[in-house]
């Protein structure tokens, strides 16, 4: 077996095991299992890592300022400067968090991808022109799973909070706008798979990016397929009993666990699913997320020359002084005529 | 005997994925594609440990014995050092943004030479023995065991890199390849391996003041010569003062730049310009070196060569520092130097003597940009010129690696251009190509030997071609740059690519273009080649 | 006149193919990267993201334009430097190096399987072919012209190095050009 398909097909069985697992293990009635004991595990284990994890980068110092500077940096005062220079070089904390907000919030290095075409004119080929068209389906594509993932998360908040925050209500709402099905479909939901499935097919068909995938890149996509398509079949095809699915939720988040009867097998595998995330997270790829926040060159400004930094582990070097020199061809350097320490 | 090949099997023609994976593939050391094997006594020179003759191409690169102990403690040194390390092995979601962003993988479709596989040459060993999956899942984990073949291809692939961070520009988290070389190379280093071109540059400037190991009566004598050659095209004398103490400034330039062509009409250019004003500086034959190899092998080796620009400022008190043309020397003094020796007390916040221009932007560095100065010069309407002068130059700028990403100097040099060249001779690549995304010269970071001649040109293919467009859709004949490492090894490139194009640095513009009230007619250039209008004039005298 | 008519025919039907043979012949000469790059070679168009395939692409359409014209050496050698300047460096031998070409006979031929057989083109095929095997003997030109170009780059780069030393010593350009003979 190849490379590929064994970091492609081990993932894939991983996942399909898990489902087997929850699915053999509600049929055990094992609910108390998988709806109590492995969610409050998965979380501990979600934050301890995650903690742990940005403990041990942050126990490694910054010895030096190294901002990828991708903008005219701070210099003559008449030099100008828009907003986009500040924010790719910037000159202080402040415009560096804004460069953060923007990596984060925008994607803004991947948002970099442009190239540039020359179209040829068929009839006039000297009449060639440069055209300058971007090629963003990457960016696109991650910034439609993030922003999903992050709305449907938001949604879910109903589930653990009794009564539900007006925010949430209204963000569903706004989510399920376009009406034309019965129940309401989440646009967010199927915008996140679809997203997903991009990401997955590109590494899939990309054969460099093939070349580059680990099993490490492939599981987390199946993992997160697989937790989206669960939660569209719960939601639209085998319903599932809602009140007993929020009393198992609020249960949790309150800490007094119950385990009501009467949920489908699907929900456990989906819980199952998103605890395995939750526990997988801070051991994976996934850290990227918090990960970005420490980049040091993207959260520092581009101020060394004007703005100390200082190396915590600085220690002197050796090296060979100016009267190393002198010694060595004084004669010849008073003979040039080279200023000296000492006339011998 | 064996079958003769056809034309198709030469060529390896191949539709099939090879099923081994890269983890698998050994790296074939290539001639033309590697730079040789450091010399003792370079290492020797600067202490550099296990000091050996050894050839890349041999079998067995004499390895110490316990290099492999050696090569993973340094790894975890080195992760408990820099979190940049740490973070950059961690984080990467293998996205390939960076992948096709790289001038070597353009140049040499290699897949190895994608930024996210090279830094996987050295993620696998981490995580195989820092990362508790990679050491119970091996490969699948993506971890794989580190073997002398896997340092013969950190070698190999460390070595075919520039240092030019293009690839942090389009990553997601800034990873920054860069980082990851340097560290990886300083792996390298404590088991003995080195290159030798890097080596030589390092040792002979540790050792004597500069890369190219000039004594310092040779280097009074050649920025002597290089006045003299100003006194006889413009007959201005433009002395160079030499370790004068109680000068305002010390000007630090690359060796390049008094040594080598093109750089030393650059330097012709600086004389020029100091004369004009009539400043008050001095050079050393100590800090006769503002270039950095070190800084390329390794952070300590870049902090032992840098020691000297301060402690020859000390040592002559003058004010402050100013900087001439140089790429990585100023991504060094930007990214390193104050961190390195901060802070610095015993020199001045720079003021321009000649503008009273407060340089606040360097009141910690107490170091000037050569650009930053000339630029103020030109805003404060201090200089004359005649942009005549450069009317027979059509001229493209290259951003240099190091200014750009690792500073941002981008508009200073841009200003100057338009000041000293006739209207619509300055024609700018495509956008893709300059400023932050600008391509390397593909022969940095101290790979710019004889010996790999091959990658160099490939390494640089994409920024010829980018110069060969505006070459044939302009008429660009120079192409302009701040950096001593670009003039070095850009004519190289250009001379493969496209010959019709020349480098020069935006100071020798300056040179040409300055008025002087007592010069003598100009009919030449600094180079000595006929100004536009003086041609028949130059082959009549040729003819006599 | 027959003999012409025939030829005319034989050239016609080439140009009518020429863009089926430049396709099939760049995707051989592509085929020849690695595999995870023969994709990107192929989908990436643009000239400044794709150097390599811009280069190969401009060199090999015009040495297939200039042949079925059946132009001059002089103006063949340019389209050749274009594919081989890139070869000559990326390949490990000459044989490597130009292969390229030989696809291109190989190709041809296939194209006009159909005529192979046919007495009434013979001499006409056989010109063809000795023209391409002119032509593959013009590459070896070219390549040993782009090794020794690589040679010249590297010595012309020791001058500079310490050109201004050179110049200082009255050791200019002139210096190393070789004495004429009138002298």
């Amino acid at each position: 077996m190849d490379f590929f398909k064994r970091h492609f097909l081990v993932p894939l069985i991983a996942v399909l095991g898990l489902i087997a697992i929850a699915y053999v293990g509600v049929a055990a009635n094992l609910q108390f299992v998988f709806g109590v004991v492995i969610p409050y595990l998965a979380v501990l284990i979600f934050f301890e890592g995650l903690i742990y994890r940005a403990i041990s980068w942050a126990r490694s110092p910054v010895p030096f300022k190294i901002p990828s500077t991708c903008a005219q940096v701070k210099s003559l005062p008449w030099i100008k400067r828009d907003l986009g220079d500040r924010l790719d070089n910037p000159e202080n904390k402040w415009w560096a968090m804004g460069r953060m907000a923007l990596e984060i919030l925008a994607f803004r290095s991947l948002f970099r991808n442009t190239r540039t075409t020359l179209l040829r004119d068929q009839e006039k080929p000297e009449d060639s022109r440069l055209v300058h068209w971007s090629y963003k389906w990457l960016w696109l594509g991650a910034l439609a799973f993030h922003y999903a993932f992050l709305i449907v998360i938001l949604r879910h908040i109903r589930f653990f909070t009794q009564p539900v925050p007006q925010w949430v209500t209204a963000l569903a709402e706004v989510d399920g706008f376009v009406q034309f099905y019965i129940p309401t479909v989440y646009i967010t939901g199927v915008l996140m798979v679809l997203a997903l499935l991009y990401l997955l097919a590109r590494r899939i068909y990309t054969p460099n990016l093939r070349y580059i995938s680990l099993a490490a890149d492939y599981f987390p996509l199946l993992l997160i397929i697989s937790i989206g398509i669960t939660g569209i079949l719960m939601r639209y095809f085998y319903k599932v009993d809602i009140a007993a699915v929020k009393q198992l939720a609020v249960g949790l988040a309150t800490l007094k666990p119950v385990v009501p009867a009467g949920i489908g097998s699907i929900f456990y595998v989906h819980l199952f699913l998103v605890c395995v995330l939750f526990a997988y997270f801070p051991f994976s790829k996934l850290m990227h997320a918090p990960g970005v926040f420490f980049s040091p060159t993207r959260n520092l400004p581009g101020d060394n020359r004007w703005n100390l930094h200082v190396n915590p582990w600085n220690y002197p070097v050796k090296f060979h002084d100016y009267m190393h020199q002198e010694d060595e061809y004084r004669e010849a350097m008073i003979e040039a005529g080279i200023p000296v320490e000492k006339e011998k | 005997m064996a079958k003769l090949p056809t034309p198709a099997e030469l060529i390896q023609i191949n539709y099939q994925m090879p099923s081994k994976g890269w983890m698998d593939l050994k790296a074939e050391m290539r001639p033309g594609y590697y730079v040789n094997a450091a010399a003792p006594k370079w290492m020797q020179m600067i202490d550099y440990p296990f000091p050996r003759a050894w050839n890349v191409a041999d079998e067995d690169w004499q390895l110490p014995e316990d290099w492999k102990e050696r090569v993973l403690q340094g790894m975890e040194d080195r992760l408990q050092r820099f979190r940049s390390l740490k973070l950059f092995f961690d984080i990467c979601v293998r996205c390939g943004a960076c992948a096709d962003k790289c001038h070597f993988f353009l140049g040499t479709g290699d897949p190895k030479n994608m930024p996210v596989l090279r830094a996987e040459l050295l993620r696998s060993v981490y995580r195989r023995y820092f990362k508790t999956a990679g050491k119970l899942l091996g490969e699948l984990a993506g971890a794989r065991d580190l073997t002398d073949d896997v340092i013969k291809e950190w070698f190999y692939y460390l070595y075919q890199c520039t240092i030019c961070r293009r690839c942090s520009v389009f990553c997601p988290y800034g990873i920054d390849m860069a980082e990851m070389t340097i560290l990886g190379r300083e792996l390298l280093a404590s088991v003995g391996i080195n290159i030798d071109w890097a080596l030589a540059s390092v040792a002979q400037c540790y050792d004597k003041g500069s890369h190219i190991g000039a004594t310092p009566q040779a280097f009074k004598d050649m920025v002597d010569f290089l006045a003299e050659e100003n006194e006889r095209i413009t007959g201005i004398t433009t002395p160079c003062p030499v370790n004068r103490k109680g000068a305002e400034i010390l000007f630090v330039v690359p060796s390049g730049d008094y040594f080598a062509d093109p750089g030393s009409y650059t330097f012709m250019g600086y004389l020029l310009l100091f004369k004009y004003l009539d400043l008050d500086f001095t050079m050393s034959t100590y800090a006769a070196e503002g270039g950095n190899f070190g800084w390329f092998i390794s952070h300590e080796m870049g902090k032992r060569l840098n020691a000297k620009i301060y402690e020859e400022a000390k040592r002559l008190k003058v004010k402050w520092i100013l900087g001439g043309e140089c790429g990585h020397m100023w991504r060094v003094c930007n990214q390193y130097m104050p961190t390195w020796w901060g802070p610095i007390d015993f020199l001045e916040e720079p003021v321009s003597p000649i503008t009273g221009t407060k340089f606040e932007n360097a009141k910690v560095h107490k170091m000037v940009h050569i650009s930053e100065f000339t630029a103020d010069l030109f805003k404060h309407g201090k200089l004359k010129v005649d942009p005549q002068r450069n009317a027979h130059i059509k001229l493209t700028f290259h951003d240099s690696c190091n200014t750009s990403r690792g500073m941002g100097i981008f508009e200073e040099p841009r200003y100057i251009i338009n000041q000293v060249l006739p209207e619509g001779h300055f024609f700018e690549m495509p956008p893709n190509t300059i400023r932050e995304k600008t391509f390397c010269c593909g022969s940095s970071s101290g790979i710019n030997a004889n010996e790999n001649m091959d990658i160099r040109m490939l390494g640089g293919l994409p920024r010829a071609n980018a110069v060969k467009y505006v070459h044939e859709k302009y008429g660009v004949n120079h192409l302009g740059c701040i950096c001593a490492l670009d003039r070095a090894t850009l004519p190289t490139l250009l001379q493969y690519w496209v010959p019709e194009v020349e480098i020069t640095g935006i100071t020798e513009l300056v040179g040409n273009a300055l008025v002087f009230d007592d010069e003598i007619e100009r009919t030449t250039d600094l180079r000595d080649r006929p100004l536009a209008g003086f041609e028949e004039a130059d082959e009549e005298e040729g003819a006599e | 006149m027959p003999e012409k008519n025939v030829a005319m025919a034989l050239n016609d039907l080439l140009l009518q193919k020429k863009s089926d043979i430049l396709d099939r012949w760049r995707d051989q000469v592509f085929a020849s990267y690695a595999p995870e790059t023969v994709r990107f070679l192929r989908s990436q168009k643009d000239r400044f993201a794709n150097p390599i395939a811009y280069q190969l692409n401009r060199g090999l359409t015009g040495i297939l334009e200039v042949f079925l014209e059946e132009a001059e050496a002089e103006q063949i050698m340019g389209h050749l430097d274009e594919v081989i300047r890139l070869k000559a460096i990326q390949e490990a031998s000459p044989s490597r190096a130009l292969a390229f070409l030989f696809l291109l006979k190989t190709i041809i031929r296939e194209e006009l399987a159909p005529q192979a057989n046919d007495p009434a083109f013979a001499a006409e095929l056989s010109e063809l072919e000795s023209r391409l095997d002119g032509l593959a003997l013009l590459g070896f030109d070219v390549f040993m012209q782009r090794r020794e170009r690589l040679h010249e780059v590297r010595v012309s780069e020791i001058k500079r190095k310490v050109g201004a030393l050179l110049r200082r010593l009255g050791m200019g350009d002139e210096f190393f050009e070789e004495p004429s003979g009138e002298e």
